[in-house]
């Protein structure tokens, strides 16, 4: 057992259900720790639930059965969400759409500037602050929706899906990116994609779901010291991480076909 | 680059120029070759003589119909975002108020306009039968906006525990920006049409200051070049006013929004 699965929970889902106003169930009987300091990836096939569960736990939507227990409180009143879409204002530019969450909370713009310059140098875009989100490319874009996301300095942050929509070399370079912002500030990830790759390459835990209320077909814990970079991805343990989730999303797959 | 931006522009304004000069020429001969009198049909230029002969009066009445339009385009302006931030707040609100704007709207104005000079001094019930006909496309564009925020963006305002008049300012009134814009676009060009209705409506009986008044004089004199001088000045206004409406749009919105970044490139 290494040091983030003897990690406390920060947050834990319990017999979680949630079933939509159509019937739908989209989680049944959902069991789920996020423990302090991992970066967990949600990896299933589309509609199994794992967007779901993310809301759930920022509080976006509210179970139809069972518990969400947080570890403390002020925890759960200061997420970061990273959304599939950059989700920026249009009509605000960098530092306007990065300080939005510091003005909501009731910051001036003269006090908050030193924190939306602080989350925009993590992510590089210190010298676009003025640009609008049309000015911007799709990499850089999510760059600027993960600065709004740190600028709170959440404990938590929960991305959903944040590069599915971007090329194969952006996606690589915003993982990397990601990674060493997580090595540099320490908060807890909750990650959801449907690629296995990048599961294998961002976490320290991976939970396979399947469509069937979001049962877990298997949990793939991977070493947090290995370091992640090039000659990760052309290791055995890579290889084997993708290999074992491959297989269980096969499952997932199996069991959601009628 | 701005060699093609040029010819964008001159093609835009340059082809409808020539083919409306054409249009006019094509006009001119016609009457002077086919010697038609000016009672009859008067010619662009008899009638460009008449606009300078009567210029005082019909600026003096110009002024009067935009001033109207003007007044009744901001009551309509203010009273159709008041009515959707209304609605917007409750679905009880909106099924009780949109049905009474919706019957406003469905009614012919000509048909309302009587009835308002029977109740009201003329030129209140030519203000009110202006709004009256601006105010819809305000309201609905403006409930429109209002109603269709990105949902991303809501579930964003809702992480971060934004207050309703926090959602109010800085996501839905901006979100709303481009559906309000269109309505005022329209609501510009129908306040006119609203006023003109009025004031041909109440004629004889009005105050007798308004463009359309002009009109109807003119043809109880069979003055015709006048009645086309103020037609002129009626089409030309329209132009204007939705010529400037468009350019605020265009202000407002080029920096961010599709539809002005369409025009642009």
């Amino acid at each position: 057992m290494d040091a983030v699965t003897a990690a406390p929970a920060l947050v834990s889902l319990r017999a979680v259900g949630k079933t939509f106003p159509n019937g739908l169930v989209a989680l049944a009987d959902y069991d789920l720790d996020v423990r302090e300091g991992e970066t967990l990836t949600l990896l299933g096939p589309s509609g199994c639930g794992k967007s779901t569960a993310l809301r759930l736990i920022a509080g976006l939507a509210n179970p139809t059965a069972g518990s969400i227990d947080w570890s403390a409180p002020h925890i759960k009143n200061n997420i970061g969400f990273v959304f599939q879409d950059a989700t920026l204002l249009p009509w605000a530019n960098v530092f306007d759409n990065v300080f939005l969450p510091l003005r909501l909370g009731g910051l001036t713009r003269e006090a908050a500037s030193p924190r939306v310059n602080e989350a925009l140098a993590h992510v590089g875009l210190l010298d676009f602050s003025h640009a609008l989100p049309r000015e911007l490319s799709g990499g850089m874009r999510m760059r600027c929706a993960i600065a709004r996301a740190l600028v709170t300095r959440p404990a938590l942050i929960l991305m959903d899906e944040p590069f599915a929509a971007l090329d194969e070399v952006t996606r690589f370079k915003l993982n990397d990116d990601l990674l060493a912002l997580k090595r540099r500030l320490g908060a807890t990830i909750v990650f959801v994609t449907h690629s296995v790759f990048e599961a294998a390459y961002l976490s320290s835990r991976i939970v396979v779901m399947s469509r069937r209320g979001g049962a877990i077909i298997d949990e793939i814990s991977i070493d947090p010291a290995i370091p992640r970079n090039d000659d990760y991805r052309s290791s055995k343990t890579f290889a084997d991480t993708c290999r074992r989730g491959s297989q269980a999303l096969r499952v997932a797959l199996e069991q959601a076909t009628p | 680059m701005s060699g093609r931006r040029q010819t964008i522009r001159w093609r835009d304004i340059g082809v409808p120029l020539a083919v409306f000069l054409a249009a006019l020429a094509l006009w001119e001969g016609l009457v002077r070759w086919k010697n038609i009198p000016p009672y009859i049909l008067p010619a662009p230029s008899v009638i460009f003589d008449k606009l300078i002969e009567d210029r005082e009066l019909l600026f003096s009445s110009l002024m009067a119909t935009l001033g109207v339009t003007f007044e009744a385009l901001v009551v309509a302006t203010v009273c159709g975002v008041a009515l959707a931030l209304l609605i917007a707040q409750s679905k009880w609100l909106e099924r009780a108020l949109l049905p009474f704007a919706i019957t406003l709207q469905v009614t012919p104005i000509i048909a309302i306009a009587p009835l308002l000079l029977v109740y009201m001094r003329p030129d209140n019930a030519v203000l009110v039968c202006a709004f009256l006909v601006a105010f819809f496309p305000i309201l609905s564009n403006t409930s429109l906006g209002l109603a269709s925020v990105d949902f991303g963006l809501r579930d964003l305002f809702d992480l971060y525990h934004a207050s309703p008049w926090q959602k109010l300012i800085y996501l839905r009134l901006p979100s709303a920006l481009p559906q309000f814009l269109a309505g005022l676009r329209i609501g510009g060009g129908l306040a006119l049409i609203g006023a003109i209705v009025a004031e041909l409506a109440a004629g004889a009986s009005g105050e007798g200051s308004g463009l359309a008044y002009r009109i109807v004089e003119a043809g109880f004199r069979l003055d015709i070049p006048r009645m086309f001088a103020a037609l002129a000045l009626i089409s030309l206004s329209g132009l204007a006013i939705y010529g400037a409406l468009a350019a605020l749009s265009h202000v407002l919105l080029r920096r961010w929004h599709e539809s002005a970044r369409a025009r642009e490139e």
